[in-house]
């Protein structure tokens, strides 16, 4: 059945139980919207020099956005930011292909699950919701803090 | 089908077989081989073959601008638009066809009235010293408008609240509805919630205080009897794509003494008399109102739905509604977990019915449903105030119409049992 291919049993583990949800100290933050469906994201991200020491986040909506925010965490907290920006626009092309692309799982670990999501457009920007909160927050945090650049 | 015994008992149901050959798209499969199930319906209706014949004959047969030509086809043109507006105006029992502004959809003509208003003279002109009332369970399309005009003027908006039961909570309308107040604005029956509105009550207040009364009629024209003159309102606006006509195409009945006197919004062609490079004159209302060429074809679709509509009889479609929302409503609440935002039972409520579904996210519940040719609509349904009343964060919503079936309700209901197993 084609939903399997959305609702991945990562994705549905994730939504679940969702890695390292909650608000906790942050060096910027920030609030996202899906207007379409009311999925909502507050965000805080943590930088220790360059590094991503900490991303939380409060949120609510769909598994899709749910899962997407847990498997964030998961991915970026202990990387630089550079690094964590490479695995944010790799899981944006992945996304972005129309259910073309797999992803690399060395890269992209659980989030190569949400492949089957970019066939359908409406559930995208789901996905992409925390993602995009995260490159805001990063970018906010790292204007606060010029030293740090990597 | 399991409860075939309980929906064939269900009287003043239309004869859908008959209605539905009517709607090609109805006979859709989709995801290989599921019957659509067409409940979005308060989003937009689907079409009968009647109303695309209309279209495509226009296009073949009669093209022209309207009011410009002495041409045949220019003639012609202008006497099928013209004609829509005697339909509309007979439709909704307007005391004078000149009453019937054609807008490209409700938006347009709720945003028309506050403009009208916001320029008006006196008596009317909002101004920092006047208020305007509203509602918590209004469109966003009734509701920024009048934001956007109490912005600009420096009015005060008000709203009455909601209760529980997802009825207007009317408890405090002498301090809502004032000396101040020159517009009250609400809407007939919810988008979101289904409930339908006590309409007297409110148009006496605001009658007693001098106030205009604005009513969105949207989500009632499709699926009633709409009687301008019964509802004893100022303005009645409505959108032409949830009553089977075509997209581009909305209504405003406005009475006659305000079309007269109000000022126009738009300006250009046709809703003048005179122009110089200093000043025009405006020609009398509706034109004063149509600036520029109208959705022509649209106006006609609009006017081949009314017949379509009209055919079959708002009375007989209102039953035949109620009929399929009690039953939807008894169905719903068999459902664990399930929760109607909105009154749960068919006493004044209109065919859309939104619910939650434990915490299984209305954006999970439509999926799921998609993938077995269900169509619901999932969100804030462009109400975003009435989920935040509520607590919630979107609703799925499954809404009804003329042919609209209890086999679907019995479908919807496998449906969602089948979501709860799926995320359970
Ligand atoms: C109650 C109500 N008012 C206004 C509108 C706006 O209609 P339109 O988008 O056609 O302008 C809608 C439709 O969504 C509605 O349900
Ligand atoms: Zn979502």
């Amino acid at each position: 059945m084609k939903l399997d291919s959305m609702y991945q049993d990562i994705i549905l583990d994730h939504y679940r139980n969702p890695h390292g949800k909650g608000l906790r100290d942050g060096d910027a933050e920030v609030h996202h919207v899906n207007p379409t469906c009311g999925d909502e994201i507050t965000l805080r991200v943590r930088l220790d020099g360059s590094t991503v020491a900490d991303v939380s986040y409060e949120s609510q909506g769909c598994s899709i956005s749910q899962a997407s925010a847990s498997v964030l965490n998961d991915l970026v907290v202990g990387k630089t930011v550079g690094e964590a920006q490479a695995v944010q626009e790799a899981f944006l092309e992945l996304m972005q292909s129309k259910g073309q692309g797999e992803g690399d799982e060395e890269v992209l670990e659980d989030a190569v699950a949400f492949a089957g999501v970019s066939k359908y457009p409406a559930r995208v920007k789901c996905a992409l919701l925390s993602w995009m909160a995260w490159k805001d927050a990063t970018a906010k945090a790292l204007a606060q803090n010029p030293a740090v650049n990597d | 089908m399991t409860h075939a015994h309980e929906s064939a008992s269900l009287t003043g149901l239309l004869d859908t077989d008959a209605i539905r050959k009517d709607f090609p798209v109805l006979q859709r499969l989709l995801h290989d081989d599921k019957p659509l199930v067409y409940l979005d319906n308060a989003a937009t209706s689907q079409k009968p073959r009647q109303v695309l014949e209309a279209l495509t004959a226009y296009y073949e047969r009669h093209n022209a601008n309207v009011h410009r030509g002495v041409h045949v086809l220019a003639e012609e043109a202008t006497a099928l638009y013209e004609g829509a507006r005697d339909k509309v105006a007979d439709f909704v029992n307007a005391p004078s066809r000149n009453e019937v502004i054609f807008t490209k959809n409700a938006s347009e003509s709720l945003n028309l009235v506050a403009n009208m208003l916001g320029w008006a003279d006196e008596p009317y002109r909002v101004d920092a010293d006047s208020e305007i009332v509203i509602t918590e369970m209004e469109h966003h399309s009734n509701i920024v408008p009048w934001q956007l005009l109490s912005q600009r003027t420096g009015a005060k908006l008000k709203w009455f609240g909601l209760t529980d039961e997802g009825r207007l909570d009317l408890s405090n309308i002498d301090e809502l509805i004032t000396e101040k107040t020159k517009v009250v604005s609400f809407t007939l029956v919810s988008n979101l919630l289904g409930t339908i509105n006590p309409v007297e009550t409110i148009v006496r207040k605001a009658q007693s205080v001098g106030a205009l009364v604005v009513i969105d009629a949207s989500q009632a024209a499709p699926h009633m009897v709409l009687d301008v003159q019964a509802l004893e309102a100022d303005f009645v606006a409505f959108t032409g794509h949830k009553m089977l006509a075509p997209t581009g195409i909305g209504v405003l009945w406005g009475r006659q003494e305000l079309l007269e006197d109000l000022p126009p919004f738009l300006g250009g062609g046709e809703m003048i008399e005179t122009v110089t490079m200093g000043s025009s004159t405006y020609a009398p209302a509706p034109h004063k109102f149509e600036a520029g060429t109208p959705p022509i074809a649209q106006a006609v679709g609009l006017g081949a739905a009314i017949d379509y509509l009209s055919g079959i009889g708002m009375e007989k479609i209102a039953a035949h509604e109620h009929a399929i929302t009690a039953y939807a409503v008894e169905r719903l609440l068999e459902i664990p977990d399930l929760r109607i935002i909105g009154p749960r039972t068919a006493v004044d409520r209109g065919a859309a019915i939104s619910f939650t579904l434990g915490d299984i996210h209305p954006h999970d519940v439509g999926q799921v449903l998609d993938e077995q040719g269900i169509a619901v609509r999932v969100g804030h349904h462009c109400a975003r105030p009435v989920c935040l009343r509520y607590g919630i964060p979107a609703t799925t919503r499954a809404s009804f119409y003329l042919y609209s079936t209890p086999g679907e309700v019995d479908a919807l209901i496998d449906g969602l049992h089948h979501v709860r197993n799926f995320f359970g």
